[in-house]
């Protein structure tokens, strides 16, 4: 009987969840473009309903909610659901939809997207063979799975623990000035007189040498040929010579215009910065960057001492406070509370930074042809980085806590996972460290340049 | 060739929808062969001849002015565009038959466009509102043209087709002297043969617009 109440539970908050990922489809993702194949929307909302049911499970496990058996039971399922969405839905419709693009093999679309489907199987295969992974069935799924999601949070957190600190402070602003962005405008708009002068030119050109029907004219005979070389296609060489200095200036256009837009979002940035929100930022961007500091400091020692952390912040704050500052509190009570907020507030951010990301990710780089296929390589991504959150978060979680994790994923090396993070996070943080380095003292040049 | 007048027309719409190709196809007659993102503004011209075979006839530069971008695009992104938008003499809105959403867009393509001289210079805000009242005294021609009809599927065509854009109805061609009418390009359309336009140009505004 309870196990049907705790079902029932169960299934409410997840059908809330699939209308939360559907409204967020609707509104955020797809607001400039017409939803015409509806499973494509469908599919996102699921693989973003039954993620969520992973981390309100973990929260019921920390609060004791639900009875222990009936959790263990929604885990299971809800893995294999995941496990079924991720291996063999999304990628099975990402081939589908990348063929229906592609004009020639429209007529045997479900050949080619399985025949696809096939080879994203053979590589996701041979992904697992150099890392350490048991054989049973079920976990060689999960590893897989988990290999690619960690190394995907490892290279957002590493970008973003330096990218975050580096947009706050205003350390790093330029200085820009009104007449800077005057004078690259004035710039911008004599390029484009000159590219409209010559193109008027060549179009003069194209009409006069319509209308003295040379360009249908072949020469034809001795004399003609004679002709042709005095006389020639003048014309046309005119115009290939103009040609190329109108693709030049125009390549020249295109720079002149991203530029501007640069200093105009800098100028924005400054203005930002000056307000009251922008002093905030701009201190906390202080305080991240030290924490960012910290972070890969500690994944360097990490690996370089081969240390693996054994217990979890939080049971570590407890010991601290009890044993050096000698406050006594009950433990049990305290530990699951804290863990409680701790856990939540690791899964609300990690949800939220995602969907933001992906968000933004999705306006840079879709269009109304590729939509589609964008989207659902999204919700690839965002169930990969779920099921490896739900990995990771085991270790900030309290001993007593981390049996139904161990419990339901089996037998994986967790440890291996936590190691992976560190290396990657610290590959992904030093270069971006360079990459914005670089990119940072590139753009003083181009300013100064006539 | 000092003496042809300049005719500015701005191209808009949102990334996608066949802009430069409507370009390419009315300055160049051919039809562009592998379209790509427009990044900032091309531009190109077409030479036409203002009441052929009259007496008054003269030939004038039309410059297309193919701005790229869509409407969500960030406020700098926005404010640099603008710097496109001075001395305009007509608009062709573009929106694509295939994407409802792009024909919606218009209406913040006008407000962009047209509401340009309210914003002093500096960092351009929109909020999005529309309001119908602050283009009545608008004069410059605008133009509405929809794209992509042999993409849409043969039944649907009907459907599609009386369905109305969105800036037809909030202009009222009495108020404000301008002429909006439809026309769709297909796609793989050869050359649209012979392009005899009758513009008349009265105090620099566009009455009509007719294509074979």
């Amino acid at each position: 009987m309870s196990f049907l109440i705790d079902s029932s539970i169960m299934i409410t908050s997840q059908i809330l969840f699939f209308g939360f990922g559907w409204l967020f489809f609707m509104r955020q993702l797809f607001k400039d473009y017409e939803i015409r194949q509806y499973v494509v929307q469908v599919i996102f909302s699921v693989t973003f309903a039954f993620s969520c049911t992973m981390f309100e499970l973990i929260i019921f496990e920390i609060l004791g909610v639900l009875n222990s058996s009936s959790r263990y039971f929604h885990w299971k399922m809800n893995l294999c659901v995941i496990l079924l969405i991720l291996v063999f839905m999304v990628p099975f419709y990402i081939g589908y939809f990348i063929v229906s693009n592609i004009r020639l093999l429209h007529k045997q679309r479900l050949l080619f997207s399985c025949l696809l489907w096939l080879t994203f199987m053979y590589f996701f295969w041979k992904l697992g063979d150099p890392f350490p992974i048991l054989s049973p069935k079920h976990e060689q799924l999960i590893s897989r799975v988990g290999v690619i999601g960690v190394t995907l949070m490892a290279l957002l957190s590493g970008f973003g623990a330096v990218n975050c600190p580096y947009t706050y402070m205003s350390y790093f602003l330029r200085n820009v000035t009104d007449t800077d962005i005057l004078a690259l405008e004035r710039r911008l708009l004599q390029t484009m007189d000159m590219i409209i002068s010559k193109k008027k030119r060549m179009a003069m050109a194209r009409r006069t040498m319509f209308q003295k029907g040379e360009v249908h004219n072949k020469p034809s005979g001795f004399w003609g040929m004679i002709k042709s070389v005095t006389t020639s296609a003048s014309g046309s060489e005119n115009l290939t010579l103009i040609q190329q200095e109108v693709d030049a200036l125009e390549e020249l256009s295109r720079q002149l215009f991203l530029e501007t837009a640069d200093l105009y979002a800098t100028k924005e940035r400054i203005e930002y910065s000056k307000t009251f929100k922008g002093k905030y930022f701009n201190f906390l961007g202080y305080f991240f960057s030290i924490y960012c500091v910290w972070k890969i400091f500690m994944a360097t020692i990490n690996i370089v001492f081969d240390r693996v952390g054994k217990t979890d912040p939080v049971t570590r704050g407890i010991e601290i406070t009890v044993n050096y500052l000698g406050i006594q509190f009950d433990v049990k009570f305290w530990s699951q509370h804290i863990s409680f907020i701790l856990v939540g507030i690791i899964i609300v951010t990690s949800i939220r930074g995602l969907l933001i990301t992906l968000t933004k990710f999705f306006y840079a780089i879709s269009s109304s042809k590729s939509s589609n296929v964008i989207v659902l390589l999204l919700a690839q991504i965002m169930g990969m980085y779920f099921v490896s959150s739900v990995l990771l978060i085991r270790m900030s979680m309290p001993l007593e806590y981390r049996t139904i994790i161990t419990e339901v994923l089996g037998e994986l090396q967790f440890n291996f996972y936590h190691r992976w993070f560190d290396v990657i996070f610290l590959v992904s943080a030093l270069s971006s460290i360079l990459f914005l380095y670089l990119a940072h003292k590139q753009a003083p040049e181009k300013q100064m340049a006539p | 060739m000092a003496s042809l007048d300049r005719v500015k027309v701005l191209v808009l719409g949102d990334s996608g929808v066949g802009k430069s190709s409507l370009v390419h196809l009315l300055c160049q007659n051919q039809v562009l062969g592998n379209p790509s993102w427009t990044v900032g503004c091309s531009v190109d011209v077409r030479v036409h001849d203002y009441k052929e075979g009259t007496p008054e006839e003269k030939t004038y530069y039309i410059e297309l002015w193919d701005v790229g971008g869509s409407v969500g695009s960030a406020s700098s992104v926005k404010s640099t565009r603008a710097v496109f938008y001075n001395s305009v003499n007509g608009i062709i809105f573009v929106h694509d038959l295939t994407n409802k959403k792009s024909s919606q867009n218009l209406r913040r393509w006008s407000l962009e466009a047209l509401n340009r001289d309210l914003v002093p210079t500096g960092v351009l805000v929109t909020n999005g509102d529309y309001d119908q009242e602050q283009f009545a005294d608008n004069q410059i021609p605008l133009l509405v043209i929809g794209t992509k009809l042999d993409q849409i599927h043969e039944t649907k065509r009907h459907e599609v087709l009386t369905r109305t854009a969105f800036l037809a109805e909030d202009f009222n061609p009495e108020e404000i002297n301008l002429v909006i009418e439809k026309r769709y390009f297909l796609r793989e359309g050869n050359q649209i043969p012979g392009f005899p336009d009758r513009k008349r140009f009265g105090a620099g505004t566009l009455k009509s617009l007719h294509y074979d």
